[in-house]
This record gives C-alpha cells, sequence and structure tokens, in this order.
C-alpha cells in the first residue's frame, strides 16, 4: 500500500502496533477510538477469543479529513501478541508506514518483550524491509504499575531501544502516552513522507 | 514608521480553536525558530478573525524568546508611505538596507499590493534579500496571494514557496472560549447560557462577537441586573432558535480528551503540510536555479499553480533533461553558427522541439569548409632532388599533424607542384577519423569572406574554419592589401595553432619576400618550416612523364622519357604542353610514342593531326595514352597560320 496516492489525492498511514501478549496493543487503540469524535472514526474491528485477547487483530480507521489538499486516513492495526500467531503478524505487518512497538513495563516481562521484538525484526525481513529503515516508536506500557514490578522507562530503553528511536512511558489504560505515542510514530512516518516521496 | 508591538496581542491571549490552530502552530514554529521553518509564512483570513493579532503575537513571542532579534511590524500602506517617503529624499538604498537588516518583518495587509507593480518589484527584493540572509518574513492578507489583484507571479511563488495558511471563521467552542476569555478580561459576569447563546450566532468573526459582547456588558452595567439568555437574545436580535449546538455540552464534557485529539490533529496537519509543502520548496528551488542561468521555467511554475500535482520530482526530471538537451544544442550550434546559439528557443524548454529544429537548420547550412581535391593524390605527385625537403615535410606534417612544422609553408615558382602537393597532403589529412580539412586557394577564401560579410554570416563563417582540423591555403600571397581577410586569418591561425591544427600554405616566394602581407602574417608563416621546391630537375621530370604515360601492362618507351625530361623547362608544369603535343600526335597519326616521333613532333614540322586534340574534360585532361594532366594555361586551338596572316594583314 502506499503511503501517498497523487491520482486520488489521498494520505494513507498504515500504523501497526507490534507487541508481546496483553503488553497493551489493543488498550492503545480502544483509548484512541474513544477520543476520536465519532465522525472522523471508522469502526473498530475486533477479533477477540472469548477471553479478549485478540485474535486476528484489531483495526480502527481514523478520517483525519483534508490535509493540504489529501484525504487524510490513519489505519491502526494491531496484531495478536501470542507467539502462535506469526502467520496472522506476518500478514499485518505487510505494508505498515509505522510501528509502535508497545512494551509491557513489568519487570518479569522483559523476555517477553525481547523476544517480541526480535519477531518484529525478523517478520520484517520476510518482508524484504530492514527494521532500520521502517518509522518505529517504543512505548513502555503500564507504568502504572507499582514501581516494584516496573522497569523505568530508562531501564527498558537500556534493555530495548538500541537503536534510539523514540521512547514514550505510558498507562494506556488512562490515556497517559497513548496520543504522544502516536503523535511520534506520525511525525517519523511524515518525516520519511517528506524525504521520499514523489510529491 | 513601524508600528511598535501591542502587548495585548500575545499567544496567550490569543483563543485558539481548529479554525486557527494551523495558523497559530504555524506562527509560534515562527516565532520559535525565525527564518528557519516556514518563510516565508503568508497568513490569510477575511477580516476580524486574528491576523493582526496572531502576527503581533509572532513578534512579542520571538522578541521574548531572543531579545536581540531587531523585529519590525508594519502595515503595507506603512511601508509604501516610507518607502516613497525615502525616495523623495534620495534614500532609496538607505531604506533598502534597514530593511534588509530586519531579523523578522511581519507586514499587515498585503492584499494593497493589488496593481502597485513598483512597490510589488520592491517587496520582491526585499523578500529575496531576507531569504537568503535567512531573515524571517511573515505576511497577512484577506486573500491567498493567487487571488490578489495583478500580483506578480514572482511574488505569488515566493510567498507561496514557504508556508500559507488561512485562518476560518471561529466554531461554536472556540466562539464560545473567546467570549468567555473576552467576558473575564472586561470583568463581566453573566447568567449561564448567556455566552453560549451569543455564540450560537453565525457570527462572521471576532469583531461582530466582540461586538455584541459588549453590548451584553453595557446592557448589563447600565441594568444592574444580570441578563439572561432569553434577554440576550432580545438584544441582539436573535431568532430564537438560533440555540447551543446539541453536542455542545457533551463537547465541554469531553473537552480535554477532544483536545487531545484535535492536538494530535493539528500536529499531524502541520506534519503533513510540511511534508506536502516540501515539494513546493524543491520546485521553487529548481526555479532559483534555473532562473539563475536564464532558463525560462513557466512549466515549473505552472507546477506552483497546482494544488498538489502528480509526480513533481518527475517533472522536475524532465524539465532538466530538456535543458540539459537544450545545453547540447546551444553548444553544438555555437561553434556551427556563434550568432544562432543566442536565440530565445535555446534558453526555453517549453520550446525543446523548434530548438531541435533550429540546431538541424543550422547543422544543413554549416557545410564544412571546402576540401582537397581528389585529382592531386601524393601517390602520383613525382619526387625529385629539387623537391624532396618539401615532400619529406610534407610526409612529416601527415605523420604528425600539428605537432611538427606548423605551419609549412611551400614556397616555389609557378608551375613546380606546390598545388598538388598542398592538395595531396589535405588529402592524407583527410583520412583521419574526425577531420575537417579546409584547402582552397586564397582566392576563394577572401571570396567567401566577402559573401559572408554581404550576407552577415561572418559568424558563421568564421565558426566553419573554427572548426577545422587542418587549414591549406593555396597562393597565400593574394592576401596582399586584403587586410579584412588578413585579419581574420591571423586570428584563424591563432586559434588553429593553439589547438595545434595543421596549417599548410604555399607562396611564389618566402613569407619575408612576400609584399602587402602584414607583418604580423609574415612573421607567422615564417615561424614554421618554409620549404622551397626549385626547377624540376631530370630526375623529377622523368619521374613525371613516367607517371603521366603509364600504361597497364606497357611500360613507357625509356629513351622517349629521357628525351622528354631533357627537354628544357622551367617548371612541371611546362612539360604538360610539350607531352600533350606528342601524345596528340601519336593518337592522330595510330603510331606508337616513341623518341623519335617526340622529335619529329618537337622538333621538326608540326603534324597534321596536331589540332585533332586529347580527350578533353572540364579540368581535367584525359589523353588516350592514360595520363593525367591538368590543362592550366593550355592553347587548344591554334588559328590557322593563313587566317593569322590574314589577320595581321588586316
Amino acid at each position: 500500500m502506499s503511503l501517498v496516492n497523487f491520482t486520488t489525492r489521498e494520505i494513507t498511514c498504515k500504523i501497526v502496533y507490534y507487541g508481546p501478549g496483553r503488553s497493551g496493543k489493543t488498550t492503545n487503540l480502544h483509548y484512541v477510538y474513544g477520543r476520536v469524535p465519532e465522525a472522523r472514526r471508522g469502526r473498530l474491528v475486533s477479533l477477540a477469543t472469548q477471553t479478549d485477547r485478540t485474535l486476528f487483530f484489531d483495526f480502527l480507521p481514523i478520517d483525519l479529513g483534508q490535509i493540504s489538499g489529501f484525504a487524510t486516513r490513519f489505519q491502526l492495526y494491531t496484531v495478536p501478541g501470542q507467539v502462535y500467531y506469526n502467520a496472522t503478524r506476518r500478514l499485518v505487518l505487510q505494508g505498515a508506514d509505522g510501528v509502535v512497538f508497545v512494551a509491557d513495563s513489568q519487570a518479569r516481562q522483559l523476555d517477553e518483550n525481547v523476544e517480541s521484538l526480535q519477531n518484529l525484526q525478523s517478520n520484517l525481513l520476510e518482508h524484504g524491509v530492514d527494521v532500520r529503515a521502517v518509522p518505529l516508536a517504543m512505548q513502555y506500557n503500564k507504568q502504572d504499575l507499582p514501581r516494584e514490578l516496573i522497569l523505568s522507562p530508562a531501564d527498558l530503553d537500556d534493555a530495548l531501544n538500541f537503536r534510539g528511536v523514540p521512547s514514550f512511558a505510558a498507562d494506556a489504560l488512562h490515556g497517559t502516552g497513548v496520543f504522544e505515542t502516536l503523535k511520534g510514530i506520525s511525525e517519523l512516518v511524515l518525516k520519511r513522507l517528506a524525504a521520499g516521496s514523489t510529491a | 514608521m513601524t508600528t511598535a508591538l501591542n502587548p495585548k496581542y500575545a499567544f496567550d491571549t490569543f483563543v485558539v480553536g481548529a479554525a486557527n490552530r494551523l495558523a497559530v502552530t504555524a506562527g509560534r514554529t515562527v516565532a520559535e525558530t525565525p527564518g528557519s521553518a516556514y518563510n516565508p509564512l503568508f497568513v490569510y483570513s477575511g477580516s476580524g478573525l486574528g491576523k493582526t493579532h496572531l502576527l503581533m503575537a509572532i513578534g512579542q513571542a520571538a522578541k521574548k524568546l531572543a531579545p536581540g532579534l531587531n523585529i519590525e511590524y508594519l502595515t503595507l500602506d506603512e511601508y509604501v508611505e516610507a518607502f516613497h517617503a525615502a525616495i523623495a529624499a534620495g534614500q532609496g538604498d538607505a531604506f533598502r538596507r534597514r530593511f534588509q537588516g530586519v531579523d523578522v518583518l511581519l507586514v499587515d495587509d498585503v492584499q494593497f499590493l493589488a496593481k502597485r507593480k513598483e512597490m510589488q518589484s520592491e517587496l520582491l527584493r526585499l523578500t529575496e534579500a531576507l531569504q537568503v540572509a535567512a531573515h524571517q518574513i511573515v505576511l497577512t492578507s484577506d486573500r491567498p496571494p493567487g487571488e490578489i489583484a495583478d500580483l506578480d507571479e514572482r511574488l505569488i511563488s515566493r510567498f507561496s514557496g514557504g508556508l500559507v495558511v488561512d485562518i476560518g471563521p471561529p466554531d461554536y467552542e472556540t466562539r464560545v472560549a473567546i467570549l468567555r476569555r473576552k467576558a473575564e478580561e472586561r470583568a463581566a459576569r453573566f447568567a449561564p447560557g448567556v455566552l453560549e447563546t451569543v455564540a450560537g450566532a453565525a457570527f462572521d468573526n471576532v469583531r461582530e462577537l466582540m461586538g455584541a459582547l459588549n453590548r451584553l456588558v453595557a446592557y448589563q452595567a447600565v441594568n444592574e441586573t444580570q441578563i439572561n439568555a432569553a434577554t440576550a437574545k432580545q438584544l441582539l436580535g436573535l431568532k430564537a432558535e438560533a440555540a447551543v449546538p446539541a453536542g455542545a455540552a457533551a463537547a465541554r464534557g469531553a473537552a480535554p480528551a477532544g483536545d487531545e485529539f484535535g492536538q494530535f490533529l493539528a500536529d499531524v496537519t502541520v506534519g503533513l503540510g510540511k511534508a506536502v509543502e516540501a515539494w513546493r520548496a524543491r520546485v521553487a528551488e529548481a526555479i532559483l536555479r534555473w532562473e539563475g542561468e536564464g532558463y525560462r521555467t513557466r512549466r515549473l511554475e505552472a507546477l506552483l499553480e497546482q494544488q498538489a500535482p502528480a509526480a513533481v520530482d518527475d517533472a522536475i526530471d524532465a524539465y532538466e533533461k530538456d535543458v540539459e538537451r537544450l545545453k547540447v544544442l546551444e553548444t553544438e550550434v555555437a561553434q556551427l553558427d556563434p550568432q544562432a546559439s543566442g536565440q530565445s528557443q535555446f534558453r526555453d524548454p517549453e520550446r525543446l522541439a523548434d530548438a531541435e529544429a533550429a540546431a538541424a537548420e543550422v547543422r544543413t547550412g554549416a557545410a564544412p569548409p571546402p576540401g582537397p581535391s581528389a585529382a592531386f593524390a601524393l601517390a602520383t605527385y613525382a619526387v625529385g632532388p629539387s623537391n624532396d625537403v618539401a615532400v619529406s615535410a610534407a610526409r612529416d606534417v601527415i605523420k604528425r599533424p600539428g605537432k611538427k612544422y606548423n605551419p609549412l609553408v611551400l614556397v616555389g615558382k609557378s608551375g613546380l607542384g606546390k598545388t598538388h602537393l598542398l592538395n595531396a597532403i589535405g588529402l592524407e589529412l583527410a583520412r583521419a577519423r574526425g577531420a575537417v580539412v579546409a584547402c582552397l586557394s586564397t582566392q576563394a577564401f577572401i571570396d567567401e569572406l566577402i559573401a559572408a560579410i554581404d550576407g552577415d554570416r561572418v559568424d558563421w563563417w568564421r565558426a566553419r574554419y573554427r572548426r577545422a582540423t587542418a587549414l591549406l591555403l593555396d597562393d597565400v600571397h593574394l592576401l596582399a592589401g586584403k587586410d579584412r581577410t588578413q585579419e581574420e586569418l591571423f586570428n584563424l591561425f591563432n586559434l588553429l595553432l593553439d589547438k595545434e591544427r595543421q596549417l599548410v600554405f604555399t607562396a611564389p616566394a618566402p613569407p619575408g619576400a612576400l609584399e602587402g602581407l602584414e607583418e604580423r602574417i609574415v612573421t607567422r608563416l615564417g615561424g614554421g618550416l618554409v620549404a622551397e621546391i626549385s626547377e624540376p630537375d631530370r630526375e623529377l621530370k622523368r619521374h613525371f612523364l613516367e607517371q603521366a604515360l603509364a600504361q597497364p601492362g606497357t611500360p613507357p618507351d625509356a629513351a622517349l622519357l629521357d628525351y622528354l625530361a631533357d627537354r628544357p623547362v622551367d617548371s612541371v608544369r611546362s612539360l604538360i604542353p610539350v607531352l600533350q603535343r606528342v601524345v596528340s600526335s601519336a593518337a592522330a597519326q595510330d603510331v606508337p610514342l616513341t623518341a623519335g616521333l617526340a622529335r619529329d613532333v618537337l622538333e621538326g614540322q608540326p603534324r597534321e593531326a596536331r589540332r585533332s586534340g586529347g580527350l578533353r574534360t572540364s579540368g581535367i585532361v584525359v589523353s588516350s595514352m592514360g595520363g593525367v594532366k591538368s590543362r592550366e594555361k593550355m592553347v587548344w586551338d591554334w588559328p590557322d597560320v593563313a587566317d593569322r596572316l590574314i589577320e595581321e594583314y588586316r
């Protein structure tokens, strides 16, 4: 999918929320959904299991209206975090303009975070994409949990953010850092548009 | 001259809503990083929507962040007035310097530039100067640049090259927020629902809204009672049903969340605006570059007029390819005909087809200079001690043109074979790949120049010879008294010599002995090798005769060759009529060519058949014996002796 379509004057920006299971990807989307005026948002498609785990993916289209003469849409996707849904993850990742890696800040989840990050890299490579070439932002979710249970954003940066991409501390359940993350990834995507577009 | 910034007009007092968020964000960015983000920033909106407030807020904020900045705010009318005053006082340059030194220039109401060409030029110059110096310029207008009547296209493209943003009428929420803030400023308290009622009315601009608020404030102050929504409606003449939008309350309740998305939307709008508008910067950059190089940029300017043209980079690439092609064509044409190269089609990519056609025309017209005659081959040039120096020099020249003897001047009396050798050299030099050998008589050279002067094509004529890889001129002494031709030859000589291109001349005497030639020509001719060809020796004559009488399979009679070679002639050319007589006689009598026949013909009585002659062609005579001779200076039809006597007698 192309980010900019000059013929139809559309900009469609696909952002995928990636991360280990239960790190809060869907929560991010739910929060965004709740804050976007009704007229601007599409239906939040969520294919979940009975235990509310994402089975396939979540999809939230947001219509930002006409910007600089372009009908601008954001499409927010989440991937299922569980290890055994890798084929789905790879499918959802296809054509992503930007990726938000939602890490679970709990110390005991560090290995899952690392594993998921490696999985992201390998799935991108499957699509012939170098992880360094994709706009990527890190979100350290669940920072509202007791300090003794979580790692600080600085610790998580040390452990996960070796590429030095923008990172955001968040509490997706209450909305802290959700829009900041979305804004951060959008900036990266738009920067790439400015640098490499054929506009 | 400039207006002081009103401290009331700051960002803090500017109520931000969806309609002005982009303009405010851009304004803040400009205030924080003047000259680097959006330059120029062009803000337009209808009257009373906050342009002046925003302009002054930018100035205030920039000043606050960097107190050392030189910030000027003025309306266009003030600018015009100041300019006229400066011109009247003879201080135009000082005026320009003063404004070019401003770090942040804020110009209000530039729509008044309409139909003021002089001021447009002045502002264009100023904008360019400020942009080059990375100084910020912010302009406001009541309409976008393209809609300002008669605004210079260059100004439109300049203004559009930064960021053009508009401020729309405030939405309901913004109107409520404005009313609340203004009411607070006026220390007025209204019953719940009053301000919402006022905001619900469709006021086109903030000034009208303020007017309405002022009426309520005044009414309440006079009556010392709080008015309610119904009274407010009545006072303002609003229709009863003008009401608060249904979602207003909900919007108020969800204000922080709404803002969160709104802020995100504003950020994305700015980011996307930057990204999408980046193409404008690229187009503007291309326009500047190619305009600077003197090319027409209409095609690129047309791109700027579109809102979001497809494949801008492709369009720029195509434009640049066309310009490159024009450059190639112009260079080619400049070599062939310098006069033609200055034509406008070589500077307008839109007229590439015209340029191609013009180049093709010039190519067709630029015939190569006259070349050597194929009749004078080196192989048929008779060599003997009397000309071996010249021939040896000629061979060196052929081997290393332009390197060894340059120029080579072949000197000798008429008929000694200078022309033959000159053409032979030319033929050999012409064999080289890409060689353009100019080989002609000096008289033809002079005639060509005269024709060129007559046809106003001297540049074309020069270009034709400047292309030559070798110039060979026969009888250079004919330049005597031809000042203009000498001048041209002098220049051509120097140019070709610099490029190590071979020059060969023939002359009847050494350069120093030639009369009527300018000293600078004489010294240059003498600067290479002057090779003399003397009267033909016996060996040379025999060699010549051998070639002239050669027939396939039958070698010429040795006694005949010896006899003819011993004939006293002062040049090879003089030998030709002698030979011709013998050959004609043999042909007429149908007898073989022998020494005896030659002796009879040349020493005895003329034979009957003398007049029958050889086979005549134009210029070159092919004898029945197969020899090739020049018919120059030969008399073919001798009058009968009896006729001559009668003529004499009369």
